[in-house]
């Protein structure tokens, strides 16, 4: 069966790089090469999870390694797959939503002349996240890491023409080089510490190690995770990813890449779990990130930058659970699952409904829209629910569980978690409602484009409403099945480790506490946008909403932080290169010139002058000669 | 007597060059195809040596060994290790994309010119022949003064080719253009000029110190080598510094090395495209790989000693080269500033003294040499497209020349190190390698990493992406013989990077070697320590 | 005869030959100074043979006969090119070499 790993991530390879490379030839089938390739993956994911089904749970995971990649004195590092419980549930996630994301994109695409470019990076994606959870050691998982990266920036660029795209495209990419950075020296440290960078000899080895070198590798992981993730400080990119389009929002930027922190993070467990310091700073990292994220989204009018708000939020959640340790790491995976179903729903939808306003994305120009798009209504509607945490519905047995579990951790520090975690939960309400009622319910706000179009809003096409059912299929019910006889739990536990949470309430009243504060989220959103129009213009609000459009002047702050120095410095810098360093020798150059400039003078041409120096210098010669004999 | 493999891979070119530089006038076509048939030969020389070569052999092999210039101890010394076999592999393989990607560069303006013993065409491939067979010879000599005599003969032929052959059109017209030529080429033969009259002053140095202490002068590596293992050469502490300062300058300054670089930005700016790769790709190469064989080899002491002030100039090449790389606005010399950051990677890796790092930096010498063989020519091909190097006369190219962009974008992935593409092994092995044994040197190094996407990023924004420009629009994609240029180098850049193994295999017995001369080994894992 | 008092010839002879050299402007005269120069050289190197017994000095003053003799072809074959382009065998009008 452990053949089988390497195909995973080889079918979506060979898709790219068929359809990267074949040309105008593959236009009109690009498509669908891309797409039966997705899906075989999927496939051979489900192949794999029935194979694993059928063992027992300590020998569930499976090894394979395919060949020595780098060797290096005592540096190796194998291409080699592990795939066990947590793999496991990732490459489900990922080629499960990714092949119906492919199916949606066939629709959504149709129009666009690179369509099969668009599959072929899309296919790379698949490649590269799969290799990132499928990777046995560090540095695969790396390649995977920056794989994804470069996907995401080719996706978020794909409309290269628009210079908004470009840019947004190139800040994701070298904001995630800066989480980058830590991962490399993460594994560095690991090698120097542990002299291998596989996962089981060094989570294994933990133990040996002193805690300092594990808080710095912890530390190190989370900045990775930060920038992967969109947690705050490296969570500016996000928002401006949403200029790529919507299927790449869907996929990469809601339901896998971004998830890929947490994975990080609960894969390297055994380190954060020997390491407090770092635990403490990803469980802040995770609720400053919670409520960052859920502010932006209730200021935002674009759709998609408020759903990339809530986004970031989300995975706010599943960071700090994964921070909590043994008692957070399964819901951190549970949450990133439905997290996975609802959000990737909520973004079809989304992109559903600018399919059919001619891609415009102001909430405050769409209104009334339940009328028109009635499927995708229902299913963006329980996708609505699911975020919101409505009872049955997925996002409630994930998320009340990491609220519980932020209360468990006890002390002080359990409530501050506790309070921020319910805060969240109330804001979430706030702002999805919020996107609810400006979208699909009240009058319409239609204008016509700058082009004098007058939007017919109207259902999608069946490739894309199918993608959707099926996802709000999950959102429905895959919390309930997941926490069926504690099925997840079960499921991951042998990987991850798990202990029973035990809020000091009890699990009940925090229960109860989630529902209230939701349903005054709810019952806030309703009073500001349901009751009263919705004005087409945003007015101009308190300093707060304005800070929030502005995404809490993140990019004011980094803008004036660093990119104002950095270009200072370097103007600086090649002023000083072209002057002092270039200008030391060109100055010494000069000053041999000038100096052979006067020289030259006594070069008249007149041969006899020549002829005068000569034995002017014979006779100096002499005379020195016969004076150093004289000397000796 | 064996079959001289190495003098027949060095002297093929040698005499490439003659017969190219003897086609008649109006035989310009004859003479870029036997260019390219003699550096397609040369290739398949060097694939020999590099199949024939044995890892697990002896430390120098293929050797051929003639006396030369017998007074004076000089040799006709030749052998290659593993750090040597790969570099010529990768002088031999570059060469014919060089020609190839420079087939027009060279040929005359008007057709019909009236003076019938006009060739420049045939002078410019055979300079770039001649190069190849100088530095192919100096990554073989294992005498100093073979080495010495063709690492400053390169010079000519370099010097020839910079201030000869510049881009056709130019911004501030032609005149303008063969000014700054004709600075850039000066500037690049000064500076070499000066580095080499100090080494020559070393070089001469070392033969004082071989005839005071072993009788007779010599200036073979091997012998030097041996007599210092049996405890007959033991050089003073001083005596062993200084001549370490003068080899080391000269390479330096070929490498180059911060504050010593400000030649290359000029010279890779004003050459053309092609010759741009073979000053940065191959020529600088053999300073960087002569302080692996003679630096560390000769003067092992010395090397531990100066390794601070090093590992600093490193550290500053590789952060100021990538930040001015940031603050370009002509696209070949932003290109000539990321290269002075890699040589940083490189020398930084070469002085870290771990297996990982020297390794490493061995790869990253080949691996920068096809990457940036990738970027800069593309670079040329869209230059010669529009006629300026201007970064702010592109815009939009990507819609108009989608495959030209997209090879541009894997130049650029490759430049900034991205993972799967060859140039990330070698960056990781350098930065592992510092790391183990220098962690703060290894932290700040990796700076890098952020200032690389940095520069390659924007580049491409500006020049690809975005409204299409008036000047750009009705752009021809890249052609037949610009694809074939460039496909196999990105082939090369994805292979290498997926499967290294061939390549790490050859260079690991000459790195251990190396590492044993200095008297280093690597720092062992902090668990295993403790234990 | 003491054979010093050829060296003070040579001497002797050396000096009006330099004069000449450094005085006259006339190509052909100066030429002529320069013959003397050498010939000068010539009967010192002769003496010093003798002096010393051995035939060196001897040796070489027929190296310089040659070189001289070399010298009197390509001297008096640029004198005559000038002299044809400026029509003056002066050595200060051909001046030219200088930058």
């Amino acid at each position: 069966m452990d053949y089988l790993i390497g195909w995973l991530v080889l079918l979506p390879l060979l898709g790219a790089g068929v359809l990267l490379t074949g040309g105008r030839r593959l236009d009109r089938t690009g498509h669908w090469i891309g797409t039966v390739l997705a899906g075989s993956s999927f496939v051979v994911a489900a192949v794999l999870f029935f194979d694993m089904l059928g063992r027992s749970g300590e020998d569930r995971a499976l090894h394979s390694t395919a060949f020595t990649w780098i060797s290096v004195g005592s540096f190796k590092a194998d291409v080699a797959f592990q795939l066990d419980q947590l793999s496991m549930t990732f490459a489900l996630l990922i080629t499960g939503v990714g092949t119906l994301i492919h199916i949606y994109s066939i629709g959504y695409m149709e129009h666009d002349e690179r369509r099969r470019r668009f599959f072929g990076y899309l296919n790379l994606f698949l490649a590269a996240m799969l290799l990132l959870v499928l990777a046995d050691n560090y540095l695969l998982l790396y390649v995977g890491w920056e794989g994804v990266g470069l996907a995401s920036y080719l996706l978020i660029g794909f409309w290269q023409h628009k210079p908004s795209a470009a840019t947004a495209a190139k800040k994701a990419f070298i904001v995630n080089r800066v989480g980058d950075v830590g991962l490399s020296i993460a594994i560095m440290l690991m090698f120097t510490t542990f002299g291998t960078f596989t996962f089981g000899p060094v989570l294994g080895a933990v133990d040996g190690a002193g805690e300092g070198v594990l808080t710095g590798i912890g530390l190190m992981l989370l900045l990775a995770a930060c920038g992967k993730s969109a947690q705050v400080p490296l969570q500016s990119w996000l928002g401006d990813a949403m200029e790529g389009p919507t299927p790449v929002s869907a996929l990469i930027h809601a339901a896998t890449m971004v998830t890929a922190g947490v994975y990080l993070i609960t894969r390297s467990g055994a380190i954060f779990d020997a390491a407090p310091t770092a635990q403490v700073a990803v469980v802040t990292v995770g609720a400053v990130t919670l409520l960052f994220g859920a502010i932006v989204g209730c200021a935002k009018d674009d759709i998609k930058k408020a759903l990339a708000g809530s986004t970031m939020s989300q995975i706010g959640y599943m960071v700090m659970a994964a921070g909590l340790g043994p008692i957070g790491y399964v819901f951190a995976i549970m949450h990133l699952v439905t997290h996975g179903f609802f959000k990737a729903g909520l973004f079809l939808g989304a992109g559903s409904v600018m399919h059919g306003m001619n891609d415009e994305v102001d909430m405050r120009k769409y209104g009334a829209l339940r009328k028109y798009m009635p499927v995708t209504f229902v299913t963006f509607g329980l996708g609505y629910l699911a975020i919101i945490g409505f009872p049955g519905l997925s996002g409630f047995f994930s998320k009340d569980k990491i609220i519980e579990a932020a209360f468990a951790k006890g002390g002080t520090e359990g409530w501050i978690l506790g309070g921020a975690a319910l805060l969240g939960a109330g804001i979430t309400a706030f702002y999805m409602t919020r996107v609810m009622l400006m979208t699909f319910f009240g009058e319409k706000r239609w204008e016509p484009d700058a082009e004098g179009h007058e939007p017919h809003p109207h259902e999608s096409p069946k490739s894309m409403t199918i993608p959707m059912v099926v996802l709000a299929f999950g959102s429905v019910f895959a919390g309930f099945l997941f926490s069926w006889n504690e099925a997840f739990v079960k499921w991951l536990e042998p990987v991850t480790s798990f202990e029973e949470a035990h809020p000091p309430m009890g699990a009940a009243a925090v229960t109860g506490a989630t529902m209230v504060v939701m349903l005054l989220g709810v019952g806030l959103a309703w009073a500001m946008y349901g009751r009263r129009p919705v004005p087409s213009v945003a007015p101009r609000a308190s300093w707060l909403t304005r800070a929030a459009r502005r995404d809490l002047l993140q990019d004011d702050f980094n803008h004036v932080a660093l990119v104002l120095p950095g270009e200072y410095l370097t103007r600086g810098l090649v002023y000083v290169d072209h002057k002092g360093v270039d200008g030391v020798v060109n100055g010494t150059a000069a000053a041999v010139g000038g100096l052979s400039g006067r020289m030259r003078r006594l070069q008249n041409g007149y041969v006899r002058s020549y002829a005068v120096s000569m034995l002017a210098g014979t006779a100096v010669l002499v005379a020195a000669t016969l004076l150093m004999r004289g000397v000796a | 007597m064996s079959f001289p493999l190495l003098t027949l891979t060095a002297g093929l070119p040698a005499l490439g060059a003659i017969a190219t530089a003897a086609v008649p006038a109006a035989r310009r076509g004859a003479a870029k195809w036997l260019a390219l048939v003699v550096s397609l030969a040369t290739l398949v020389l060097a694939a020999i040596a590099f199949v024939r070569f044995d890892p697990g052999g002896a430390r120098y092999q293929l050797t051929e060994s003639h006396a030369w210039i017998a007074d004076f101890g000089v040799r006709y010394e030749l052998g290659v290790d593993g750090i040597a076999v790969a570099l010529i592999g990768l002088t031999a393989l570059l060469v014919p994309f060089v020609i190839a990607a420079g087939w027009h560069d060279a040929d005359p303006l008007e057709e019909k010119n009236p003076n019938r013993r006009w060739r420049p065409t045939q002078g410019f491939f055979a300079l770039i022949l001649l190069v190849e067979a100088m530095v192919i010879i100096s990554f073989e000599a294992t005498d100093v003064f073979l080495f010495y005599i063709f690492f400053e003969a390169m010079l000519i032929p370099m010097y020839f080719l910079i201030g000869g052959f510049g881009d056709r059109a130019h911004e501030h017209g032609e005149e303008e253009a063969a000014r700054q030529r004709s600075y850039a080429a000066v500037k690049f033969l000064l500076y070499n000029l000066a580095g080499g009259l100090i080494m020559l002053a070393a070089v001469i140095g070392l033969y004082a110190v071989t005839a005071d202490q072993l009788g007779q002068g010599t200036f073979s590596l091997q012998e030097i080598l041996q007599a210092r293992a049996a405890g007959e050469l033991d050089m003073s502490t001083t005596a062993e510094r200084a001549l370490f300062l003068g080899f080391f300058f000269a390479f330096a300054v070929k490498a180059p090395l911060f504050p010593l670089h400000t030649w290359l930005p000029n010279a890779m700016g004003e050459a053309t495209a092609p010759v741009a790769v073979l000053i940065t790709a191959v020529v600088d190469k053999v300073g960087t790989f002569a302080m692996l064989r003679f630096c560390l080899q000769l003067f092992p002491e010395a090397s531990k000693w100066a390794t601070p002030a090093i590992l600093v100039l490193a550290l500053i090449s590789i952060v100021y080269g990538a930040l001015l790389a940031v603050g370009q606005r002509d696209i070949k010399r932003l290109i000539a500033y990321a290269s002075i950051s890699h040589f940083g990677f490189i020398i930084l890796g070469i002085f870290a003294m771990t297996s990982q790092g020297q390794g490493g930096a061995t790869l990253y010498m080949v691996n920068h040499g096809i990457s940036t063989a990738a970027l800069m020519l593309v670079a040329g091909f869209l230059i010669s497209r529009r006629g300026s190097r201007l970064i702010a006369s592109y815009g939009g190219v990507q819609k108009v020349a989608p495959v030209l962009a997209g090879t541009f974008l894997i130049g650029g992935l490759a430049t900034l190190s991205l993972p799967g593409l060859a140039p990330f092994v070698s960056e990781f092995l350098v930065l592992v390698g510092t790391f183990s044994r220098y962690p703060a040197v290894g932290i700040i190094a990796t700076t890098g990493i952020v200032l690389a996407a940095l520069y390659v990023l924007v580049l491409y924004q500006r020049t690809m992406t975005g409204p299409v420009k008036a000047e750009v629009q009705g752009m021809p994609d890249l052609k037949v013989r610009e694809l074939a240029v460039v496909a196999p180098l990105i082939a090369l850049l994805i292979v290498l990077g997926v499967y290294p193994k061939p390549l790490t295999d050859v260079v690991n017995p000459a790195v251990q070697q190396t590492l044993s001369d200095v008297h280093k080994t690597d720092p062992k894992p902090a668990l295993e320590a403790s234990k | 005869m003491n054979p010093v008092n050829y060296l003070y010839l040579s001497a002797l002879l050396f000096t009006i030959g330099a004069a000449g050299v450094l005085i006259r402007r006339n190509a052909i005269i100066v030429f002529m100074c320069v013959e003397l120069m050498l010939n000068a050289a010539n009967l010192a190197f002769v003496t010093f043979s003798r002096m010393h017994g051995n035939l060196d000095g001897q040796i070489i003053a027929f190296f310089t006969m040659v070189v001289a003799a070399a010298e009197v072809v390509v001297g008096l074959a640029i004198i005559v090119t000038i002299f044809r382009s400026r029509h003056s065998a002066s050595v200060d009008d051909a001046s030219l070499m200088k930058l």
